[in-house]
C-alpha cells in the first residue's frame, strides 16, 4: 500500500480565481446579509490550508478516523463480465460512515472549530451528507442540525435514525418539492439569522464561494491516493476514471488531481431517471443550461422563465437541479464528458455489482458501474478503467427491494 | 373604459417631496399574481389612494433563499396557477396609468439570468417599473451589471445588511441608485414583534456615508416600528405583514382584497 495522504491541499487546477470563478461560472449570489460570512470562510479556510498544523490535524482524522486511506481495489470477476478494460474501484464505501462525504465534513468541522463556531447545519438528499455531518459533530461535540426533505425523509429512513442516534435534530422541510434543494434553501435561510455562530457545511462542491473550492480539495484526497495507488499497481495512470455526479462531490475530488493528465479521460455519469423530458431525471450538465441557484452560477434545470425545475432520479444523492461550477467549467472545456444512466440501468449495475464482487453500491454509485460497462466493454484488455465506488447501498436495500417488487 | 392616466412621479421626486415635508415612506410590498393577477392589479391604486409612497413588487421565484414562510407560500400559490414573466409584464403595463407612485420589482438574479439580462430590463422599463431590486446580486457580482440596469433607465436598489463591513457599505453605497434597502435583521423576511435595539445606530452610521435615501425592510409591520424609524430612515418596506392581509382574504375578490390591504396601509401611517 502507497502512503498516499490528505497533503497537499492544492489540486492542479487553477481555478478558481479570487472571487470564485471558474471560468465563468462560480461566483456569490447570495443575499447580502451572508457575502461576509462568505468572507471571513474564504479567509480562514485559506489561513488553514497553508498552515502545517491544521493539514497534520485533518490528515490525522482521516486516517484514524475515517479509515483513509482507502483501497483501490481490482475487480477481477466484474473486469472479465465486462469483457474489456481492468476495473478498479476506488473504495469509499469502506469509509466510516460508508461514503465519501465524511472526508469533506472532517475538514468543515476542524475549520468550525477553528472560526470558534459551535454549531453546524447541513442539507442532506441521501442522508449520507447528514450522516457524516451528525457524526463529525459528534466527534467534535459540535450542536447540529440537518435540513432535509420530508420526501428523503420517507425514503431514506436509517440514515435519518442514524442522524438522530448519533445526536443531530433532523428538520423535515416540507416547503416546494421536499427534496434536497429544498433542503438546502432551508439550510440556507437557518444560516441567514445564525451566521455568527453557525457554521453551513455545505455536501457538495456546489453553492456561492469558497465552497466549490473548499468541498473539492478537501474530497480531492480521493484522486491524489487513486494516482498514486494505479502507478504503484500497474505502473501508469488510469486510461478512464469514472464517477457519478449528482452535486459532484465524488467526481470532482477523484477528478481534479488528474485534471493534467491529458492522458486520463474522465466521464462524469448523471441521473438520467425515467426519461429525457423535463422533470423526469437528473442530467443537469447533459440537459440543463447556464443558469444561477443555490448561490452559483452553472448548469441548472429551469423553465424558460428561470423558475427550478422538478427533476427525478431514483437515487435521492442524484436528485438535484443544479451541479457544482467547475463541472460546468470542464464540461465547456471539453476535459470531462457527461453522459446520463436511467434509473433502470442503474438498478441492473447496483445487482450486477452485488452479484458479481459481493458489493452492494448505493444507487448514485450504480450509475458509475453502469456507465463503466458500456465504455470498458469496447476497451483494450490491458488499459484500465477506475471508478470512484462513491458509497455503500445499505441505505438503498429497503427501496430497491421495493422497486424490484415492482 | 379608458381612464386618463394618473401623473408619474419619479423615485427621486418621491423622496425629495417627503424630505421637504419630513415624512417617511411607505413602501408595501406585493407577490405579484398572489392569490392572482387582477388582485394585484386591484391593489396598486388602492395603495396609492391609501397614502403609500411606493410600491414594491415580488417576482415569485421557486427557491427564494432569503423570504420567510409567508412570502415563500404566495410565491408558491402564484407559481402553482402557471404564473409566467409575460403576464406579470402585462398586468403592470395596463396597471400602470392608474398610478403615479415609482413602482420597484423584486427579482431573483435566477429569473433575471435565464430570461436575459436586456431583454429584463427592457420589459420591466417598457411595463413601467422605475427600479429593481435584485437581492441576491451583491458586489463583486453586481459591479458590470448595475451599470446596464441604470443603462436601461432604472435605478439599482442594493441592500445592506447589519454584517455587511465599512468597506462593502462604501461600495453598494455607490452601485445604488434611487434608494438603499437596509436590512433590519441578519436573517430571512417576516414579521418580528420589536426593532433591534441597535437599529437607529446602525441606520444613523449609514446615512454619514451618502445623501442617497436609505430605507428600512425586514421585520417591520406595525404601526410603532413606522413612527420609530420616522426621522431616522427614509422610508419603510413592509413585506410579509401585507401578504399576510391578502391571505386572510383569498377567495374574497380582487376589490375585498384590495380594501383590506387599503386599510392596513392607513393604519401605519396613523
Amino acid at each position: 500500500m502507497s502512503t498516499a495522504t490528505a497533503l497537499p491541499f492544492l489540486s492542479p487546477s487553477t481555478v478558481p480565481d479570487a472571487a470564485g470563478h471558474f471560468g465563468a461560472y462560480g461566483g456569490v449570489f447570495v443575499p447580502e446579509t451572508l457575502v461576509t460570512a462568505l468572507d471571513q470562510l474564504t479567509a480562514e479556510y485559506t489561513r488553514a490550508k497553508n498552515d502545517p498544523a491544521f493539514q497534520r490535524e485533518f490528515d490525522f482524522y482521516l486516517r484514524e478516523f475515517v479509515g483513509r486511506p482507502s483501497r483501490l481495489y481490482y475487480a477481477k470477476r466484474l473486469t472479465e463480465k465486462f469483457g474489456g478494460a481492468k476495473i478498479y474501484l476506488k473504495r469509499e464505501d469502506l469509509n466510516h460512515t460508508g461514503a465519501h462525504k465524511i472526508n469533506n465534513t472532517v475538514g468543515q468541522a476542524l475549520l468550525t472549530m477553528r472560526m470558534g463556531k459551535k454549531r453546524v447545519i447541513a442539507e442532506t438528499g441521501a442522508g449520507q451528507h447528514g450522516v457524516a455531518t451528525a457524526t463529525v459533530a459528534a466527534l467534535f461535540n459540535l450542536k447540529c442540525d440537518v435540513y432535509m426533505g420530508a420526501e428523503d425523509v420517507r425514503r431514506q429512513s436509517l440514515n435519518v435514525f442514524r442522524m438522530k442516534l448519533m445526536g443531530a435534530n433532523v428538520i423535515e422541510v416540507h416547503s416546494g418539492s421536499k427534496t434536497l434543494k429544498d433542503a438546502l434553501n432551508e439550510a440556507m435561510r437557518d444560516w441567514m439569522g445564525s451566521v455568527e455562530g453557525t457554521h453551513y457545511i455545505i455536501g457538495s462542491v456546489a453553492g456561492p464561494h469558497p465552497f466549490p473550492m473548499m468541498v473539492r480539495d478537501f474530497q480531492s484526497c480521493m484522486g491524489r491516493e487513486a494516482r498514486a495507488q494505479c502507478l504503484e499497481k500497474e505502473g501508469k495512470l488510469p486510461d478512464v476514471i469514472i464517477a457519478c455526479v449528482g452535486g459532484g462531490s465524488n467526481a470532482a475530488g477523484i477528478f481534479a488531481p488528474f485534471v493534467d493528465d491529458p492522458s486520463v479521460r474522465m466521464i462524469g455519469v448523471e441521473a438520467g431517471g425515467r426519461g429525457s423530458e423535463l422533470g423526469h431525471h437528473a442530467a443537469t450538465l447533459s440537459q440543463g443550461k447556464p443558469g444561477v441557484l443555490h448561490g452559483m452560477l452553472s448548469y441548472v434545470l429551469q423553465d424558460e422563465d428561470g423558475q427550478t425545475a422538478d427533476v427525478h432520479s431514483v437515487s435521492a444523492g442524484l436528485d438535484y437541479p443544479g451541479v457544482g461550477p467547475e463541472h460546468a467549467y470542464w464540461k465547456d472545456n471539453g476535459r470531462v464528458e457527461y453522459v446520463s444512466i436511467t434509473d433502470a440501468e442503474a438498478l441492473e449495475a447496483f445487482q450486477l455489482l452485488a452479484q458479481c464482487e459481493g458489493i452492494l453500491p448505493a444507487l448514485e454509485t450504480a450509475h458509475a458501474i453502469a456507465q463503466a460497462g458500456k465504455t470498458a466493454g469496447k476497451m483494450a484488455k490491458d488499459q484500465i478503467v477506475l471508478i470512484n465506488l462513491s458509497g455503500r447501498g445499505d441505505k438503498d436495500c429497503q427501496e430497491v427491494a421495493r422497486l424490484l417488487a415492482k | 373604459m379608458i381612464e386618463s392616466s394618473v401623473p408619474r412621479r419619479t423615485i427621486a421626486q418621491t423622496f425629495s417631496a417627503l424630505r421637504a415635508s419630513g415624512q417617511i415612506a411607505l413602501m408595501p410590498f406585493l407577490s405579484a399574481g398572489y392569490p392572482d393577477l387582477a388582485t394585484t392589479a386591484a391593489i396598486l391604486p388602492a395603495l396609492e389612494a391609501a397614502g403609500a409612497h411606493l410600491i414594491e413588487i415580488g417576482f415569485p421565484f421557486s427557491d427564494p433563499i432569503a423570504d420567510g414562510p409567508t412570502i415563500q407560500e404566495s410565491y408558491t400559490v402564484a407559481l402553482s396557477h402557471k404564473l409566467k414573466l409575460a403576464d406579470i409584464f402585462k398586468m403592470v403595463a395596463v396597471a400602470r396609468p392608474t398610478v403615479g407612485l415609482p413602482l420597484v420589482g423584486m427579482v431573483s438574479f435566477s429569473i433575471v439570468y435565464r430570461y436575459g439580462l436586456e431583454r429584463f430590463i427592457a420589459d420591466t422599463k417598457t411595463a413601467g417599473f422605475d427600479a429593481l431590486i435584485v437581492p441576491d446580486l451583491p458586489p463583486p457580482e453586481a459591479e458590470a451589471i448595475c451599470g446596464k440596469i441604470r443603462a436601461g433607465g432604472l435605478d439599482t436598489v442594493l441592500l445592506v445588511a447589519p454584517t455587511t463591513t465599512p468597506e462593502r457599505r462604501a461600495e453598494i453605497v455607490a452601485l445604488s441608485s434611487g434608494f438603499i434597502y437596509y436590512l433590519s435583521v441578519s436573517g430571512i423576511t417576516g414579521e418580528r414583534d420589536q426593532l433591534p435595539t441597535d437599529l437607529t445606530a446602525n441606520l444613523q452610521a449609514l446615512k454619514k456615508l451618502t445623501d442617497k435615501p436609505v430605507c428600512v425592510g425586514f421585520g417591520i409591520s406595525k404601526r410603532e416600528h413606522v413612527r420609530q424609524l420616522s426621522g431616522i430612515a427614509d422610508g419603510v418596506i413592509v413585506g410579509s405583514a401585507f401578504v399576510k392581509r391578502i391571505t386572510q382574504h383569498v377567495g374574497d375578490g380582487p376589490a375585498v382584497i384590495a380594501k383590506a390591504v387599503g386599510d392596513y396601509c392607513r393604519e401605519l401611517l396613523l
